[in-house]
């Protein structure tokens, strides 16, 4: 019985810690951050078994209040939301259990608002997932949007004007995605995603659609950090607190993403969209032009947040080139890459949060080979992620990269797979300078070049370790168990 | 060509709303009228919803017994206004959030002026 009732559990479970949070925070100021992991354990819990349900079961329809669609809301379980909230929703959880010591010291005091908007995020983020209606995805879009420029303002000293700079850019694509709904409402008269993807053939010739099209993605790529709609991004991941960036960076673009899949190959269809104009096209080449931007703007940054930022554009670009292949391929691939770069950027700035609470910076140029001493499992999650990155086997990030190029072989799209290839190189270069600067001297030699012998192990406490190992992990498990998920993947590919 | 102006008028006048706030977010130096154009801009949205639902002749969405519900054509449609409703008070909040941010960045720098924030970061 409960299992028809998971995807508003789910989502249900984030509103009822979001609300205890604050109640019991009255109470012990300390019991926010464990609620906090309470609430994302449960909902990462109900997911899982929401995942096997499908797996048994198939796709879940969930109506509100009972209404069945068009008039009433509903959420829509099906393979590929049901995939989304358990990666979301697992990272997140990986997060909260690593912001424990960050939470105190980086804003002390403020853990019960903090972890009262994580949760208030995390909900907009399932919701967005798992809806089936544009305007409710409006308005989960704004709830996920409002608590993330709250997130992001909680740093150093000009976090709040880089959120307020999120804050404009992010509205304004909101805005434009409302007006987009406006226009296919006025041509369809549904909001509701199945209904309206029936319709939408009989409307084609209409110029509101590919309009509405437009406008969709121009608001929702600036969400997903889409090329030319990128520049708050660098600036927003840099200026917040480690545990905020950990949180948003691995889901917040993913999640816009994905909403764009749901967008142009569930509602639109690939063939109503390039029978008209050559939208995918499009999309393709600015998602290569930010492969490349990313990647060399990554490799000229001395700061590790602000690279590893560049590097979530570039990244992003990856899922995006996947969307605009649109064969099986490229959308195995691009999916199996959203679960990559999640594991991936998350441990990565799991990494730079570690660096940041003992040693009080994560610049580059003053990293060097005391630190594989004092923190050595630390920078070897970092040596994992990071080669997961640049795409070696058998990690993770190679298969997603591998199961694109096929996608990019199997269109004859060779532009595109000489940018995959380039940026891989690309990756190695930012990535391995580090490496290189931690891992290539001896520090027990005699070497006067060498750090003096008295450092000392300091590995960060396990509340912290734990999340970052179990990730870099993952990377491992994600690679080898790669197979699975790419034919699972194969199978939900809307177009066959 | 005259009617296509004057037949659409509401629409023109959410695109001018709409150009207006859009010249306020990206031209001006304030960052509070910043905020006032991102509003216009909502409005102007809004608005597009509200005269799509409007029809010539037609009352408000309450059921009249001299007009039978099949005459979808005699009622307004409600569903834009609802939507609206939501879509306004996402504005407010999105407005409340924006208040907070600059009064945290008026509290740090003592000013609300792009320029010379952006100075201000850099020294």
């Amino acid at each position: 019985m409960i299992e028809t009732q998971i995807p508003a559990l789910i989502a249900l479970a984030f509103v009822l810690f979001a609300i205890l949070i604050p109640v019991f925070s009255l109470w012990r100021s300390e019991l926010a951050q464990p609620l906090a992991v309470v609430g994302s354990g449960l909902a990462a819990t109900l997911s899982l078994f929401g995942f096997i349900n499908y797996l048994n079961n198939g796709a879940i329809r969930y109506f509100f209040g009972g209404w069945e669609p068009p008039i009433g809301i509903e959420f829509v379980y099906d393979g590929l939301s049901a995939f989304m909230v358990l990666v979301i929703n697992t990272i997140a959880l990986l997060v909260l259990i690593h912001s424990k010591h960050i939470s105190k010291r980086e804003f002390p005091g403020k853990e019960m608002p903090y972890f009262t908007m994580a949760m208030l995020m995390m909900l907009g983020f399932n919701g967005m997932v798992l809806t089936g209606d544009l305007f409710n995805f409006y308005v989960f879009l704004e709830i996920s949007s409002l608590a993330s420029y709250a997130l992001i303002a909680i740093g150093e000293k000009q976090a709040p004007f880089s959120a307020f700079r999120y804050l404009i850019i992010g509205t304004t694509g909101g805005t434009l995605y409302l007006l987009g709904i406006g226009f296919l409402y006025t041509v369809t008269g549904t909001l509701n995603l199945i209904d309206m993807s029936a319709m939408l053939p009989m409307v084609a010739d209409n110029t509101a659609v590919i309009a509405a099209l437009i406008l969709m993605i121009v608001g929702i790529g600036v969400k997903a950090a889409l090329f030319p709609m990128h520049g708050w991004l660098p600036d927003a991941y840099t200026y917040a607190s480690s545990s905020s960036t950990a949180l948003i960076a691995p889901i917040g673009t993913k999640v816009a993403a994905y909403m764009l899949f749901r967008i142009v190959l569930y509602l639109f269809g690939v063939e109503l969209i390039d029978a008209v104009a050559p939208l995918t096209t499009v999309i393709g080449v600015l998602a290569c032009i930010g492969i490349l931007y990313g990647s060399i703007m990554a490799i000229a940054q001395t700061e590790l947040k602000r690279m590893l930022a560049f590097s979530s554009i570039s990244q992003i670009g990856y899922i995006i080139m996947g969307l605009s292949l649109a064969n099986p391929f490229g959308f195995a691939g691009a999916l199996l890459h959203v679960v990559n770069h999640a594991a991936m950027k998350a441990c990565l700035f799991l990494v730079s949060g570690n660096l940041r609470l003992k040693e009080g910076h994560t610049n580059i140029t003053r990293f060097d080979d005391s630190f594989r001493k004092k923190y050595p499992w630390t920078m070897a999650s970092f040596t994992v992620a990071a080669i997961s990155m640049v795409g070696l086997p058998p990690l993770a990030g190679f298969f997603s990269k591998w199961y694109l190029a096929l996608g990019t072989i199997d269109n004859e799209n060779w532009l595109f797979l000489a940018v995959i290839l380039v940026s891989s190189l690309l990756n190695a270069v930012y990535f391995f300078r580090i490496l290189e600067k931690v891992y290539m001297k001896n520090p027990d030699a005699a070497d006067k070049e060498t750090i003096a012998a008295d450092v000392k192990r300091n590995e960060v406490s396990t509340s912290m370790l734990t999340p970052t190992i179990i990730l870099a992990l993952s990377l491992f498990v994600i690679g080898f168990a790669n197979a699975v998920i790419v034919g699972f993947l194969m199978n939900i590919f809307p177009m066959q | 060509m005259l009617d296509f102006f004057f037949g659409h008028y509401a629409y023109w006048f959410s695109i001018i709303l709409f150009s207006i706030g859009m010249y306020g977010m990206l031209f001006k130096k304030t960052l509070i009228k910043k905020i006032i154009g991102l509003s216009i801009l909502q409005s102007s949205v809004i608005l597009f919803f509200v005269s799509v639902a409007s029809k010539v002749d037609a009352t408000v969405p309450v059921y009249d017994y001299n007009i039978p519900v099949e005459n979808v054509a005699n009622y307004m449609n409600p569903l834009p206004h609802t939507l609206m409703l939501t879509a306004i008070v996402v504005g407010v909040a999105t407005l409340g959030v924006a208040f907070t941010l600059l009064i945290a960045i008026y509290n740090r720098y003592q000013t609300l002026d792009e320029q010379e924030l952006i100075e201000r970061i850099h020294d």
